[in-house]
Parts: structure tokens; sequence; C-alpha cells
């Protein structure tokens, strides 16, 4: 029996009148490892900013663990302008921050690194622990809360272990090489202790031998973290590989889902590739 | 409150509203395309007052007022090119500091060349003439102040909606980086920029000081937050929005002074920023932005 | 390179503390001797605690706020009304009267400082909650706006018998001596840095350094600003309150936009994002001003009388400096970076090395 972890229902994005992402749906089950590819342009990302709570649809809901987290319909000036589909269908309006939604367990890392550049890899780690913080601001400030400070602490350190990070432990981010800046940048999507990570573009800007490192390592986190993982990849091999199902977005639609197998021989999907897929074959 | 006073407080407040949407439109501009709350076109629309102060002093009005013009329009000019330039690529909040820094030294060099007595602003005969329509009668410059101020809105409008230079600076604060790859000369378009707004800030200190009469060392502060204030009403970044928005300001002043609450006046201004920025940040005309991830 | 180790920095750190407490407790049991460089010393410590409550927004939390000299006026009246002995009140508010209420309600020192500090920190709260939720730049505005505001309250007729209007508030009781207000400006120093030290601390860097990332770690964007912009409101106004109590007179003059420049000043001053910069820039500032004294005054060279030295050009050749620090020297004096004995160390050992080197050239020099 499989359990949806994440489930998007006719997710649309609309900004002013250009449709970014349209009536996409998809599920996550868990323990899986899947992917999103596309073209550039193709609207991954923002359905990772809709996922993450960074963006509100205009329309369509995201259900996390059965529950719904996310759901909205065109209003205001969207009513008149929305090019959607599925207009009408849902009437729930629930929106959550980032924060909210990292803490019931979705942690991303971003396509274009964004770490806290002035702080070292530690407090970088450190920080996503904040979350859970129990005490309040005085008995914190007035260390009344040692043993949870010395917990936030041990477990950093030992994830810095686990990732190989230690080190670099007392290095300021922004001066590590570029490899370490996207692990790291894991790193602290791990603290939050997520139950779905979603990586986005984890292997940007890697050669062929990092990539193949980078393969082992993530399924090294699925197992070692029993993590549930959505990635948006241009790295074929890297994909093909990895993925246990692969969505295929263009233009803001679904146009493919499916094992690699099954992908890799869409005449859509090449058609809409043209080029890359022919260099994976 | 009989008809005509009504009509007399009415008057005032749409002069006032005209001088303060002209500031504004400095502000809005200035906002637009470098992100920047200009802290110091409030003083230097107290350093036009001052100026004209001594031009009128030594020179005919008809000559003294394009000399101050010209000025004014070389002090905004200058500013930009000394306080602001060296920081585009510095983080948004040193670039705002500088802009205090030169509005901390404006306001203590006036203080230090003029004094920190208020000093009487002269009198342009033509702006002073008063009119008498039945009961009610008014200065020249109130009946003007709306007029020119839409009149300057509008040459304004057509500028930046129908020339090369207009369509530059539509570009920049679109897209500043990509504009610059584009071609466009960004440094060119940002001190025309602060021209135009250095000059609509003289037009509106003539009006503004012509009423109020004399001029001080402080005298930028206050009005230009307010105006600050009347743009981001308005929607920061939009013109015809900064104009409403001083419109509004102004009216709302003088019906309070009217109504006997002076006092409050000033407070009014914040106040009006405080229920705008909760129920519509974006302000009247402004567009929402969306920061990319 | 060699660093000093943890114990050793605690030692120099004590003797360095341990001197500064000697120093001003002589020059408090000579108060007649000392009298000039001890108000610099007290005023410097106030401005430094607005300082750091400043840079706990702007170089820790990223926001940027231009409230100051409000919070402080805030924090300034409530001391004042409290304290003022109520026998010297009906002089002082010779004018209006008093309002009833208030003719008998005083308090000691240290609770009108605490109510100062939680009345600003309050105004603060009203604030941030519909401003902190926006873009910061509105903070800057809608906090300079407040702090205009306060002042045109205070100046209002409408409270004069609160505020005793434009006339302001006298005889308000200095501290009984310097040294309480080293002490309470250390305190309240020190009470900022552990906050900042703490998780919360690392909370507001967090958000100072990337909004869209800190949110992701689960930290809630408004609650922590909000956080950072009361409890620095709190400081703020305590150190208003010491200000009434250090200047013994106030008026709504007293707190114009200024004072909130000023301390800007100082902060940009000793760097954005360090406490002890802060701290020395407050000093530097305060004592700068002094120093800078003699160019308020008429300078005759010869019996030429220099031109421009006369009222006003100190505060002039100020603006100047501190445009030259904005545009030039970006980081300040400390950067984000604070003084610590390692850092003195490690510029004694490469100026010892250098000389070392210097030497060296020298000898070869002269062999050839």
């Amino acid at each position: 029996m499989t359990e949806t972890v994440l489930k998007l229902n006719d997710i649309t994005m609309q900004f002013g009148g250009v449709v970014a992402v349209n009536g996409f749906s998809m599920e996550v089950n868990r323990g899986e490892i899947v992917a999103i590819i596309g073209p550039n342009g193709a609207g991954k990302t923002t359905a990772f900013n809709v996922i993450t709570g960074v963006y509100a649809p205009t329309n369509g809901s995201v259900e996390l663990h059965g529950e719904t987290i996310i759901s909205n319909y065109p209003q205001g000036k969207m009513r008149k302008l929305y090019a959607g589909e599925n207009n009408g269908v849902y009437e729930q309006l629930i929106r959550k921050t980032p924060d909210k939604i990292t803490k019931l367990g979705i942690a991303r890392t971003f396509q274009n690194i964004r770490l806290f550049k002035n702080l070292t890899v530690f407090e970088n780690v450190l920080i996503a622990k904040h979350m859970n913080i129990q005490s309040n601001l005085l008995s914190a400030a007035f260390m009344l809360n040692r043993k949870e400070e010395q917990k936030m602490r041990r477990e950093t350190d030992e994830l810095l272990n686990i990732l190989d990070l230690s080190d670099v432990r007392n290095e300021i981010s922004s001066s590590l090489p570029y490899g370490k800046q996207r692990r790291l940048e894991i790193a602290r999507a791990l603290a939050t202790e997520p139950s779905l990570l979603l990586l986005d573009e984890p292997a940007a800007g890697m050669n062929p031998q990092e990539t193949n490192e980078l393969t082992r390592f993530i399924h090294r986190l699925k197992d070692d973290f029993h993590l549930t993982v959505l990635m948006i990849e241009h790295h074929m091999n890297l994909v093909m590989e990895i993925s246990d199902r692969i969505y295929v977005l263009d233009f803001g639609k679904l146009i493919a889902s499916g094992t690699p197998e099954d992908v890799q021989n869409d005449q859509r999907v090449i058609d809409a590739y043209l080029g890359v897929t022919e260099d994976e074959q | 409150m009989s008809g005509i006073t009504l009509l007399q407080h009415g008057l005032t407040g749409i002069s006032l509203g005209g001088a303060y949407a002209l500031i504004a439109i400095g502000y809005t501009m200035v906002y637009g395309i470098l992100r920047l709350i200009n802290f110091a076109h409030g003083d230097i629309f107290m350093m036009a007052g001052y100026f004209m102060i001594f031009a009128v002093a030594s020179m005919p009005w008809y000559l003294a007022i394009p000399l101050v013009m010209f000025l004014t329009v070389l002090l905004g000019v200058t500013i930009e090119r000394v306080a602001y330039k060296p920081l585009r690529s510095a983080p948004r909040m040193s670039i705002m500091i500088s802009a205090i820094g030169v509005s901390y030294l404006l306001q203590n060099l006036a203080t230090y060349l003029f004094t920190a007595l208020p000093r009487g602003y002269p009198e342009i005969p033509f702006l002073k003439k008063s009119f008498h329509v039945g009961e009610l009668s008014a200065s020249l410059v109130t009946l003007i102040t709306p007029f020119l101020t839409i009149l300057l809105t509008f040459l304004l409008m057509s500028l930046i909606n129908h020339t090369k230079l207009g369509m530059a600076m539509r570009a920049v604060s679109k897209d500043y980086e990509t504009s610059q790859l584009m071609g466009i000369k960004i440094n060119r378009v940002i001190s025309a920029t602060f021209a135009i707004g250095s000059l609509l800030a003289f037009v509106g200190s003539v009006l503004y000081f012509t009423d109020r009469m004399t001029v001080f060392p402080f005298s930028g502060t206050l009005p230009g937050l307010k105006c600050f204030v009347a743009a981001v009403l308005g929607g920061i970044g939009s013109i015809p929005g900064a104009v409403i928005g001083g419109f509004i300001l102004g009216i709302g002043e003088t019906a309070l002074v009217a109504l006997g609450y002076s006092t409050f006046s000033d407070a009014f201004t914040f106040a009006i920023l405080i229920v705008m920025l909760l129920f519509r940040p974006t302000g009247l005309f402004g567009e929402k932005v969306t920061d990319k991830v | 390179m060699k660093t000093l180790d943890r114990k050793a920095n605690y030692i120099l750190s004590a003797i360095l503390a341990g001197i500064a407490i000697l120093v001003l407790f002589y020059m408090d049991s000579n108060r007649a001797t000392y009298s000039y460089p001890l108000a610099i010393l007290q005023r410097s410590a106030i401005y430094a605690v607005v300082a750091v409550a400043m840079n706990l927004l702007t170089g820790f939390t990223g926001l940027f706020s231009l409230g100051q000299a409000g919070f402080m006026a805030i924090g300034a009246y409530t001391v004042a009304i409290l304290t003022i002995p109520v026998e010297l009140r009906p002089d002082v508010y010779y004018i209006n009267g008093i309002a009833e209420p208030l003719a008998q309600a005083s308090a000691p020192l240290w609770a009108a400082l605490v109510l100062g500090g939680l009345l600003a920190a309050f105004m603060g709260f009203l604030i941030g909650y519909p401003v902190l939720r926006l873009k910061s730049d509105y903070l800057a505005i809608a906090t300079l706006g407040f702090s205009e505001i306060i002042r045109a309250f205070i100046a209002a007729p409408l409270l004069d018998r609160v505020t005793n209007g434009s006339y302001g508030l006298k005889s308000i009781p200095g501290f009984s001596s310097t040294l309480i207000s080293f002490f309470v400006a250390a305190l309240c120093i020190f009470l900022m840095v552990l906050v900042i030290r703490s998780s919360y601390g690392r909370a507001f860097k967090a958000i100072r350094e990337d909004e869209v990332a800190a949110e992701s770690m689960g930290i809630n964007l408004f609650k922590h600003k909000q956080m950072a912009f009361v409890i620095s409101c709190f400081f703020t106004g305590i150190s208003g309150g010491m200000l009434a109590v250090f200047m013994r007179s106030i008026d709504s003059k007293t707190f114009q936009i200024g004072l909130t420049y000023d301390i800007l000043l100082i902060v940009v001053l000793g760097g954005i994002g360090s406490i002890t910069g802060s701290i020395l820039g407050s000093f530097l500032m305060t004592a700068g001003r002094e120093w800078l004294r003699f160019f308020d005054d008429p300078l005759v060279i010869g019996g030429f009388n220099v031109p421009l030295f006369r009222s006003g050009f100190r505060m002039v050749i100020f603006s100047l400096i501190l445009m030259t620090v904005v545009l030039y020297y970006r980081k300040g004096l400390l950067g984000n970076r604070e003084f610590s004995w390692n850092g003195i160390y490690a510029f004694l050992q490469r100026l010892s090395q250098r000389l070392k080197r210097q030497k060296v050239s020298k000898e070869v020099g002269k062999d050839d």
C-alpha cells in the first residue's frame, strides 16, 4: 500500500497575464524519488515556490499527508484575468507562509544557492534548528535553556559529520567551494527534519564526476533520513538513474509522466526537448 | 461654516496639495528608478527656497527664477553624482544612509551659512497679487498652483510616455541591470531623473514658500516626509499617484486646520500612511511586485 | 598564526574592565575635578545604549528604523514626569498647571526607566504591527514620521498639563552617582548582547542575511522582526530616560530628527553589525564633538580673522566626516567584526613582523 506524501491538484499560477503553471497535478509517494523535468521556463521552480508557500497559487490545492495545506481560487482582479483551467472547482482559501510549511515537514534548497553568506557553516545549520525552539526569548537570552541549546548544537554537529562538512565547520559559508555550498544547503534543509525534501537543480554547475557522487549522495540521504525526495533537474543521466517517477512540464503544462523508460520514449517529451534526449540515448 | 469660508479653505488646500504633489513626483521618480528614498529631496526643496531669497535680493525676479531653477537642478544632479553614484553596487541600506547623510549635511550647511533663524521669502509681485471674486479673496499663487501642477504633470507624463528619454526611464525602472545591458546609459537616465525631480521641487518651493513666507534650515524636513507619504499613498513609482496623493494630503491637512485641529495636521499625514500600509500597501495606483526566488 | 586561548582572553578582558571601573571610580570620587570628562563619558554611555539598540535592528536583523528620537522621547518624558520631586512640580508646571493624576505620581528611578522602556516598546509594537509585514523601506519612513508625531504631540497645547508643552520639563534629579549611569548602560548592553548570542539572535541574523532562506528554515519573519524591533525600542526608551536624568531638563527640541541622525552616525562610524564598534563610535562621536568645538569659535591667526570659523562650522565638518565614512569607509571602524584581543594580538604580530622585515631589508641594504 503506497502512502501519498504530497499531492498537487490542478495547480495554476498566473502572473498578470502570464500563466506560468497551468492545471498541474502530481503526487509523490512515501520513499520515492520523483523528478520534475522540462525545458527552461517550463514552470518547474514556480511549482516549487507554490508547494513551499512562497507564491500563493492562482487556482488549485496542495495536500501534504492527505491534509490540504494550500488552496486558492481566482480572486480580485484575477477573476477577470484568469486564463487557466478548472475555474470554480476550488472554493477553499488556505494560505500558509513558508515557515509554517517548513514546520509541516517540507524542506527545500534553492536553484541559485541561498546560504546565509556571512555566517559560518555551523551557524547556517544551527539556525535551522531554531525552528523547534521551546524556550522563550528570555530564557534563551539568559541561557536558561542550556540543555536545549546543547542539543541543537550537538544535532548540528552530527549532521555536519554525516554530510562530511565537519572539516569546514567554522568557515564562512560563502568561502566554500561550489559543491560544498550545495551540500551545505542540503544539510541546512535536513536540519529542519523534513519528511519531504525538495531539491531545486542540485546538480547545476557540477561536472560528470560530481554528478555521480551526488547521485549516490541523494540515495544515501533518502535511506539514512527516511526521506521522500522531489527534485528539479536538468542532468538527464542523474534524473534517469535516480528517479522512480518523472513528471515532464512544458510551458506550464504537464505533457508526460511515468517511469524513466516511459518518459524517455514519449514522443511529446522528445519533441519538447529535441536534442537533449538525443544526447542521452 | 459658510459656503465662502469653505471655498476659501478648499482653495488653500488645493494649493498646498499642488505644491506637495510637485515634490512628491521627485520622490516617486527616484524611488521608481533607484529604489531609494531620497531623504535629501526635502532639503533640496529647502535650499531652493534660500537660493531664491538671495537671488531676488540681487536681481529682478524674472532673472532670478531661471537662475535659481538652474542652481536647484545642479544641486540635485550633483548630489546624485557625488553621494549616490559611488554606491550603485552597495547594499540598498548604504545608499539610504548616504541620502540621510546628505540631508544632514545640507541642513547643517544651511544653519551655518544662513543661521537657524527663519528668513523672509521674497514676494514675487505677480504671484502675490490678490483676487476678489465676490467675497472670496485669494492670491494668484493659490489659483495658479493646481493648474500649474496639472500642466507640469501632463508635460512630464508625455515626456515619459512619448520620448526616447522617457522610454529609457521606464525601462530602467522596470529592470535596472537588463536596461544597462540593452545599451541604455543609465547614468544619464538617473541624472535626468534627478534633474526633473529637482526642477519640480524648485517649482514646488516657489509655490509653497510664497504662501508660507519664511524659510529656515529645517523647513524641508516635514514637507519632505509628507511628500514621501503622498508618493506612498499614490503608489510609489506612479506619477499620477504621487500627484493625487499630494492633493489628498494637502486638502486633508487644510481641512484639519480649518476644523481647529491644527496640532494634529502633521500627525494626520502619518496616520494616513499607517492606515494605507495596513490595508493597501501598494498604494492607490501601485503595482504589486513579486520578488523572484 | 598564534592565537590567544580562552583563559588569556578572559584575563585580559577582566583586567580591562577592572581598570575601567577603577578609573571611573576614581573620577567619580573626585567629581569636582573631572566633571567635564565624566559628562562626556556619561553621554557616550547613554548614546552607546541607543546605538547598540539601533545596531540590533540595523546590523543584526537588517531592519532600518529611524524613530530613535521618538522612542527616546517617550522614555525621557516618562522618567522625567515620574521622578521630578512632587514638591517641585508646581514650579515646573507654573504656567499651565499639572494634570491631576500626575501631580502625585512618582516612582524610583529604576522603575521609571523600566516603565519608559516598556512604553517605548509598546509604541514600537503598535507601529511594527502594520509596517513590519512590508518591505523594510516603509519601516524607515514610518518610524521617522512617528518620531515627528511624538514631537508634535509633546509640544501640543492639548498635552500641556502632562508634558508642559514647549516649556519642557526641568528639575529632573540627576544620577546620585555617575557610576549608576555607567552601570545601567553596561547592563543594557549586556542584555542586548545576550539576546544577540541566543538562538533568537541567530534567527535575526538569518533574516538579515536572506529573508527568503530564513523563512524556508521555518523562521517566522514577522514574529522575529517584531521581536527585534520591540527589544530595540525598549532599550531606546531606557536610554532616553537616562538622557533625561543626565541632562536634567528636556523639551521637545531635544528629540529632533538630528538626534536620530547622530545615533545613525555612531552606528555607521563604529561599523554596522559590531557592538563594540557602536560603543567605540559613541565615545568618538561625543568626544569628537567636543574636540571639534574650536571650529565654532572665531579663529584669528596673526590678526587675520579666518572667515570660515564661526558658529555652525563644526556641524558642517561633522557631516562631511560622516559622508566620507559612508562613501569611502563603508565598513566603519570595525565592520561587522567585534573588538577582540585576538584581533589586537594578530595586529601586533603583523606589526612586529613588518618591523622585523624592514629591519632585515635595511640590514641587507647595508651589506650591498
